[in-house]
């Protein structure tokens, strides 16, 4: 493909006129999806997508079209040439674009990562035996993802990774627990061995639960947890735009609110597995401090937003949301986190937050999955399904104990239009109080 | 593609082709300053297989006879490798093959491109009230969408569908405090619906509310009625109807991700979901509405089915397959979000019918509480039970009479015991049509469009709260 993309790339690139600039980029991806419920399999499938945008410039204007690539070849070029003389014709008339800004020096890069995937039919086979017996629901979404990017100033990127995300829950008469297996190399070793792990848990969730009035309770919040207050901050919290608008739920820190001293959040994209380039050339930094010491930090700044503000362009895309966060380790060993804890909510994962008042990072959300009371130290009993309701600023801010000293890299499973290649390297948080309403 | 399809081979019992075609345009316009125009063509098919009951998928935007062929054979495969391995046992001679053609209200051309652009300029410049107006946006979508469905049954189903979406959104800000106002509206048609979505004057009109919320109080607390406008009662019906009664939640199917329901199969026919004046409706036959069509992607036809009547739950949002698996009667709303997804149960147009009530009436009933509008944040259990919604807009209303606007208006509830809270319901005059574009579930994951209609509703005993 990646062959393919450049001569394709070359092709049009001869077709231009003069005074016209050139960008391509291609979102692709050979996938397999296979759902499975109760043990067994939902739905299986394969899908093949190879989605082009062309991009052109002239006279500081740009238009672009989105095509969906077929068979490669001939028919391919004929498609990206049309789109390009309709490109041509759109440009006439519009007026400049004071925000075009694109990367101008050439930075090429090639980065390949082959996994070892066996066939998914081999994949649903294992799967099928080893969670027989047991109510596990969950997809498996594997294969390879192609990133690419080549302009008409000389610029050529790619990116290739072979990976999967088998992401999964066991459920049980008292609740469920979840579990995701996910790299570059499918072991089937280490799915028995999660699959037995998570069995032991859910063990756990068939004694009779505990109902907790709302009120403030001690919690600890599991890495899994606390990647769904890290999503919902990636929505606009981290963007120089959301900031230069007023819209940021972090809006309160520029007027002199604070986090923990403990809250460093690095957008560290040496250590993703997402692409290092972005669509209009710029290639990312290694990585930006956005919260050092729960202070605000720097923002992801995309080129527009550079050119609207004045800012420097740090190789954010346009939609300027981490893709690689980390939260940098606390102290607390993670076997101690129970004994930490003492009495108080263990919260696996969380669920559907959102903002109760934006200005304000006011959050609220669900627990979800495996939640457990814990009295002196010691599992107790299961909690059902609770809301939450309460500030950033206390949660990881003045009620933030401690974190712990080692983290989870999660991949993200998200599917929506294509396989995901965001991930987040986070601990676990112990808070001092944690607001429930309902 | 026809003929394509007709020299496909494979040795499954059964197999299908299922074509999406979608154009998007989009125009935007943001601080007075021209955003890049784009435009999106989507094309591609998925074929489906089932043989000796087990069923696969492969898509692929290689049209070509070889690439139909190897997707066939791909999905032909998939139902080999996973017979005797699946929660359900598919039969060929379950799958419907009807043969047909649809096409939805298309409406008014758009016009020139300049002009589109003079009229985005407008609602951008309108907006310009006030230096504390922050932020300006207005952009008009457009989308054109073909579906094909054949099958080696003899199905034959074309579908075509056109969209315009008006949509505006004005932020106001003072110190650490940031207030927005947006305007949205998701219809099926042509350009005539910016006009039926008042879209002409909305810059000025938003950037004046968004002020008014910069300088109100914050929204009062406590139990109190609630008076819901249509463009919240969506995201109520959507959330706290609409997903608990899905078929394939109920079943398990989305206990992974998008989560399980409080509903059971036992409660249909007897449980009483709301109050009597609650009745809803899946209806795919009011075609200006985002979500109407005639047959959905597996080829079921499409008509009016009634899920709530007079309060009592009487059906499921389930379709052919879930129904089978269920043994309850559904809908027809199979839907795929685009050629690289499987259908699935989905909302499609769910709608609360009209009651008798004025909006007048409605409010001079009320001794304390407060009307809200325009949803701007949404989060829910996964058994969809215990919600927490927060709009955009609040009225205080005393004594019969709205005596201001509050901001920050949230308030939350549980699914099982909110609408039983149902004390009025608006008559026609209060109804209006809405539409939501991303309605996400599946896996793999997937983002439909959604049609919801409804009166103004409202709810008493209802804990209300505000920011801060």
């Amino acid at each position: 493909m990646k062959a393919e993309f450049f001569e394709l790339a070359g092709r049009l690139e001869r077709a231009l006129q003069a005074g016209e600039v050139l960008l391509l980029g291609l979102d692709a991806e050979r996938s397999d999806f296979v759902r499975f419920n109760r043990g067994r399999v939902r739905q299986a499938g394969s899908v093949e997508q190879r989605t082009l945008e062309v991009r052109l410039l002239r006279a500081g204007r740009q238009a672009s079209a989105t095509l969906e690539l077929g068979g490669g070849g001939e028919a391919d070029f004929a498609l990206a040439r049309d789109a390009l003389a309709r490109l041509r014709e759109a440009l006439d008339g519009l007026p400049e674009d004071p925000w075009l800004l694109i990367n101008e020096v050439p930075a090429s890069s090639e980065s390949e990562r082959r996994g070892v995937l066996p066939a998914a039919e081999a994949v649903v086979e294992q799967v099928v035996d080893a969670a027989q017996g047991r109510d596990l629901v969950g997809i498996y979404a594997g294969g390879t993802i192609l990133r690419g990017f080549a302009n008409s100033l000389g610029q050529r990127n790619w990116h290739s990774v072979d990976s999967f995300n088998f992401d999964w829950s066991l459920h049980g008469p008292g609740g469920a627990v979840k579990a995701a297996t996910a790299g570059f190399e499918w072991e089937e070793s280490a799915l028995v061995e999660k699959l037995d792990a998570a069995s032991r848990e859910l063990a756990r969730l068939g004694v009779a639960p505990r109902a907790l009035a709302p009120g403030e309770v001690r919690a600890y919040l599991a890495p899994r947890a606390l990647e769904e207050l890290m999503g919902l901050l990636a929505w606009d919290g981290f963007s120089a735009r959301a900031r230069a608008t007023k819209q940021s739920p972090l809006l309160r820190m520029a007027h002199g609110a604070l986090l923990s001293p403990a809250v460093t959040i690095v957008e560290h994209s040496a250590e993703g597995i997402a692409p290092s380039f972005q669509e209009d050339g710029f290639v990312k930094p290694p990585a930006l401090t956005l919260i050092e010491g729960g202070r605000l930090g720097a923002a992801l700044v995309a080129p527009r937003t550079a050119k609207e503000y004045g800012l420097e362009p740090n190789g954010a895309e346009a939609g300027e949301s981490p893709e690689s966060l980390e939260l940098a380790p606390g102290t607390l060993p993670a076997q101690d986190v129970l004994a930490a804890l003492d009495t108080g909510l263990y919260i696996s994962n969380l669920w559907y937050l959102n903002y109760s008042d934006r200005a304000a990072a006011r959050i609220t959300g669900m627990t979800r999955f495996a939640t457990f009371w814990v009295e002196g130290g010691r599992i107790v009993a299961p909690v059902g399904a609770m809301r939450f309701d309460d500030s950033l600023y206390r949660m990881l801010g003045e009620n933030l104990e401690a974190l712990t000293r080692e983290r989870e890299l999660l991949l993200d499973p998200s599917t929506y239009e294509g396989r995901s290649t965001a991930s987040a390297r986070l601990p676990g948080a112990l808070l001092r109080a944690l607001r429930f309403t309902l | 593609m026809r003929a394509r399809f007709r020299k496909l081979r494979s040795s499954a019992e059964f197999w299908s082709l299922r074509l999406h075609a979608e154009r998007a345009q989009r125009y935007a316009m943001r601080q007075d300053t021209l955003l890049p125009p784009s435009v999106a063509l989507d094309c591609g098919v998925m074929l489906t297989a089932v043989a000796g009951g087990g069923y696969g998928y492969c898509a692929t935007s290689d049209l070509s006879q070889a690439g139909l062929q190897r997707a066939l054979d791909r999905a032909s495969a998939w139902a080999a490798a996973t017979r005797a391995k699946g929660v359900i046992r598919f039969d060929a001679r379950d799958m419907p093959a009807p043969r047909g053609e649809y096409a939805g209200p298309l409406g008014e051309d758009p016009p020139s491109r300049g002009a589109i652009h003079d009229l985005l300029a407008d609602e951008c410049r309108g907006a310009r009230i006030d230096d504390r107006i922050v932020e300006r946006s207005a952009a008009v979508h457009l989308f054109e969408d073909q579906r094909l469905y054949l099958t080696n049954s003899g199905a034959d189903l074309q579908q075509r569908f056109r969209y315009t979406l008006p949509w505006a959104r004005v932020t106001a800000n003072a110190g650490p405090e940031t207030q927005s106002r947006s305007l949205e509206q998701a219809q099926q048609g042509g350009f005539e619906r910016i006009g039926t979505a008042r879209f002409q004057g909305c810059g000025a009109r938003l950037a004046d509310e968004a002020l008014q919320l910069l300088l109100a109080p914050n929204c009062p607390s406590g139990t109190m009625d609630l008076l819901l406008m249509p463009d919240q009662m969506m995201l109520q019906i959507h959330e706290s109807i609409g997903h608990p009664l899905e078929l394939d939640r109920i079943l398990g199917d989305e206990r992974n991700y998008a989560g399980t329901s409080f509903v059971t199969p036992e409660m249909f026919g007897s449980y009483r979901y709301g109050s009597a004046l609650l009745n809803v409706s899946y209806d795919p036959t009011r075609a200006e509405e985002f979500a109407s069509y005639r047959w959905d992607d597996d080829g079921t036809p499409a008509k009016k089915v009634w899920l709530i009547r007079d309060g009592i739950l009487v059906a499921p949002l389930g379709a052919r397959l879930s129904q089978a698996r269920a043994g309850l009667q559904g809908t027809a709303n199979a839907r795929a979000s685009n050629w690289n997804r499987p259908p699935i149960d989905r909302m499609a147009n769910l709608n609360v019918e009209p009651g008798a009530s004025t909006l007048e009436a409605m409010i001079a009933s009320i001794e304390r509480g407060v009307l809200m509008r325009s949803n701007v944040s949404w989060s829910i259990d996964d058994a969809r039970n215990k919600f927490q919604f927060g709009c955009e807009w609040g009225e205080r209303i005393e004594d019969g009479k709205r005596v201001g606007v509050v901001k920050n208006p949230n308030y939350r509830g549980v699914s099982a015991t909110f609408w039983r809270s149902l004390r009025m319901v608006g008559d026609a005059s209060t109804f209006e049509v809405h539409g939501t574009l991303n309605c996400g579930k599946g896996e793999p994951n997937q983002a439909v469009h959604c049609g919801h209609a409804a009166p103004a509703c409202l709810f008493s005993g209802v804990e209300v709260f505000g920011g801060g």
